[in-house]
């Protein structure tokens, strides 16, 4: 092979090892003189992830990627070498999440490829962005149950948007063009490229750019302008109005256009788990978190809505509780830009197929148009309401009575302490619902958790994901010792390659919203929930397993425990402070703090609670 | 039941058909058959697909199927508007007694001897569903050894065509 760099691998392996410091990569002029024929497959690749634009790879080699992982050692590509291919999934999402750009990981046939199942549904059902490029065995060996075979294509069909088998060399740069181009347009979503190592290994011609070819891929963006003046009469003759924000508005990059939106309406926000930050909390006129733990007024105003103008979101189970019964007096504007969202779970009256951005904007025109023919209506009787269960049902939480740190408090104070300007990316659980709710996001792009899958152990992998693409931003993974668990080995890999997250480890030695719901409809039966050791009457023991601070050392991090309401923010602040080395800090709570507003499974949320046992009182027929 | 018969244009590669079933199951959408086969143009096949749902259900099958990356086309064919046939295959028991009922049978549903043996008689039949339903009661019981039935394939009735630049409308890609 004559592509190359000067001083190949083997001299470059030597330099590092020598001087312990990573040799220069290889410059954009030497990337471009390369030549475009005679190469191989797994040239055309790195030469094919470099013209799309690719930042970095978070991946995992092995046999049948390996052919990729040669050029990609000269590539101005930087690779991070995660510690489980899980990482590398959700550190891809986190990048996306945090960036807008779609992020890419890397994983060997079999294993490799089966360990990304699960960052893909979870990207999939979250409509993030991603690129996962996977080697396969040499197509003749596909079918006959080859070392480290596994059909990732097949698996993988119903968790990615598209996927694709690459067994021709010729076709690798056309296949990652159109990789990139499905993940990023249309409803974002993760597309996998599983690619045969004789192809990587084959010679082959590159150029670029490649021709897409996907006839049946057409995805409408632009809004139809009769719907959306429909809905603007609608918005224009509603008396009690919801907007109701998804998480498509902050994929669209919306927030200005909402935020003008929001402005001419006069009309109350609910921002669903997946739109915290999509417009500031700060706004009175958003009321928070809707759903199966959303806040009382929140959840109330799409209730007793007559007008419910869905903005990206996909009238999720954990947001409409009981379908039947879910905003019943409500008509509903639904635009989104996957036409199959619409009518799904609940009939929209006027659908509206289209990209967030140019549908609100469209919207807040044809809004205007209302308002200079005088159609603007009162909405004061509905804020008085609104601002009546607001007073009356702030959401809130109870100390622990047995005096044990509450840890609504230490994620209350880390959103105060961090502020705004910090991403923040959650596991899944107690921890989740908390940081949701009491810490005041501003900005798209600054809260980042697993929605819609629900899956354990994206913190910490997501948040290295958002600072490797945010270097200059706090990146705090707020996780529970569950979740911590299983993910935090890619810790070592912050710690190596100097991605320097900091971890708010919410420790209460349990999993804790199935214990919550053990307390709550298995009276206290605590099948399987406790993780920290137990006396013969189940109480804890002063041993720790694992001893997280101890284990946050070993893995090259900064810990630090706290176990009482005074040092929070101290060393909250002592974290924030160390920026040259990742940082756990080991908050030890009450294992008997609850979720509290819930909508219990399958419950109307008309029965919502806003503690135990309080079930608000509306006073209907007000408004 | 409403039965509804879709006519599906799918880039001819491999993995589609696998796309659409696996669509089907996971959605919790009922095929009652599928038929696949090539058209007019080597770059397309036509999937016939007919399926058991509610005018709501429908709505979500065709929306899924049209963000399946390689569905190209979706048309609805109505049945006073389409011509929907299947392909059968039966073999029934016919000892030289009850031979000639089995031949009248095959005549007035027109169907054709394909094979012959002392035994029995092997009859193609094409036609809706509705007839070979038919067909087959009336052989039910001199005795069926075996059959084999092809899924439903179906064109739209005219001139009109659906991957030509015709004007069959296809199922609304938006809502």
């Amino acid at each position: 092979m004559t592509s190359t760099t000067p001083g190949g691998s083997a001299t470059r392996e030597a330099a590092e090892a020598l001087t312990g410091v990573e040799t220069t990569a290889r410059s954009v002029e030497e990337a471009a003189a390369e030549p475009l024929t005679g190469i191989t497959g797994a040239q055309s690749l790195v030469r094919s992830l470099e013209a799309v634009g690719v930042e970095v790879v978070f991946g995992i080699p092995g046999g049948a990627i390996l052919p990729a992982y040669d050029p990609l050692f000269d590539s101005r590509v930087r690779h991070v070498l995660v510690r489980h291919e899980q990482g590398a999934g959700h550190a891809a999402q986190g990048y996306a999440q945090a960036t807008g750009r779609v992020g890419v990981c890397m994983a060997t046939s079999g294993p490799g490829a089966t360990n990304l199942v699960t960052p893909l549904a979870d990207a999939y059902m979250d409509s993030v962005p991603i690129v996962a490029i996977t080697g396969q065995v040499p197509s003749a060996a596909i079918g006959t149950d080859a070392f480290q075979e596994a059909d990732i294509r097949g698996i993988t069909m119903p968790i990615t948007k598209h996927n694709f088998l690459v067994t021709n060399a010729a076709e690798i740069p056309q296949r990652i063009a159109e990789a990139f181009h499905l993940a990023a347009t249309g409803r974002p979503g993760p597309v996998l490229v599983d690619i045969s190592k004789d192809a990587l290994q084959a010679t082959t011609d590159f150029s670029w750019p490649p021709r897409l070819d996907l006839p049946g891929y057409k995805p409408t963006t632009r809004p139809h302008g009769k719907q959306v003046r429909e809905a603007a009469a609608l918005i224009a003759a509603a008396r009690r109005p919801v907007l109701y924000v998804g998480g498509g508005v902050i994929k669209a990059q919306a927030s200005a256009e909402l935020a003008e939106l929001v402005e001419l309406t006069g009309a109350p926000v609910v921002t669903t788990l997946m739109a915290r930050g999509a417009f500031p909390d700060s706004h009175p006129q958003n009321l928070g978190m809707p759903g199966m733990h959303g806040n009382v007024t929140a959840v109330t105003a799409l209730q007793k809505a007559d007008l419910l103008v869905a903005l990206g979101a996909r009238f999720d189970d954990r947001v409409t509780g009981q379908l039947s019964s879910f905003a019943p007096g409500a008509k509903v504007v639904h635009a989104d830009i996957d036409p199959a969202e619409i009518g799904k779970n609940r009939k929209a009256d006027v659908p509206i197929v289209g990209d967030a951005r140019e549908t609100i904007a469209e919207l807040v025109t044809a809004l205007r148009a209302e308002r200079d023919a005088g159609r603007a209506p009162d909405l004061s009787a509905w804020w008085a309401q609104l601002d009546q269960w607001r007073q009356k049902y702030p959401l809130g939480y109870d100390w622990p009575e047995d005096g044990a740190l509450s840890p609504q408090y230490v994620i209350e104070r880390l959103g105060a302490i961090a502020g705004p300007d910090a991403i923040y990316a959650s596991g899944v659980g107690q921890h989740q619902m908390w940081a949701a709710q009491f810490i005041k996001y501003e900005k798209p792009g600054t809260w980042l958790n697993s929605g819609g899958l629900g899956t354990m152990g994206y913190a910490v992998p997501a948040a290295m994901g958002a600072k490797y693409g945010c270097p200059d931003t706090t990146v705090w993974a707020i996780d529970g010792d569950g979740c911590f668990q299983m993910t935090n080995q890619e810790l070592a890999t912050c710690a190596i390659e100097g991605i320097p997250v900091k971890v708010a480890l919410i420790n209460n030695g349990n999993l804790g919203m199935v214990r919550q719901w053990q307390t709550l409809f298995y009276e206290g039966r605590y099948s399987n929930t406790k993780l920290h050791p137990v006396d013969a009457e189940g109480r804890p023991t002063p041993v720790r397993i694992p001893d997280f601070v101890a284990l946050a050392e070993a893995l090259g991090c900064v810990g630090l425990r706290c176990e009482s309401k005074d040092d929070v923010d101290a060393v909250i602040e002592k974290a924030m402070a160390i920026d040259d080395a990742p940082v756990v800090i080991d908050f030890i709570v009450g294992a008997d703090a609850q979720v509290w507003p819930m909508v219990a499974a399958g419950a109307s949320n008309d029965d919502i609670l806003a503690a135990r046992d309080v079930r608000p009182v509306f006073g209907d027929g007000q408004v | 039941m409403s039965r509804h018969t879709l006519s599906v244009l799918v880039e001819n590669k491999s993995g589609v058909l696998a796309r659409v079933s696996a669509l089907f199951s996971r959605r919790g959408f009922n095929i009652e058959s599928l038929a696949v086969g090539p058209t007019e143009n080597p770059d397309l096949s036509r999937m016939t697909i007919v399926a058991d749902a509610e005018s709501q259900p429908l709505e979500q099958i065709t929306k899924q199927l049209n963000k399946l990356v390689e569905v190209i086309k979706i048309v609805e064919l109505e049945a006073e508007a389409a011509v929907q046939r299947e392909l059968l295959l039966v073999k029934v028991r016919a000892p030289m007694a009850d031979r000639t009922q089995v031949l009248q049978t095959a005549e007035l549903f027109r169907a054709r001897v394909v094979d012959v043996n002392t035994d029995t008689v092997t009859l193609e039949a094409t036609g809706t569903p509705d007839k070979l339903q038919a067909l087959l009661a009336v052989l039910a019981p001199l005795g069926i050894k075996e059959m084999a039935q092809s899924g439903t394939v179906a064109l739209g009735r005219g001139p009109r065509s659906m991957s030509g630049a015709g004007t069959l409308r296809p199922v609304e890609r938006t809502a």
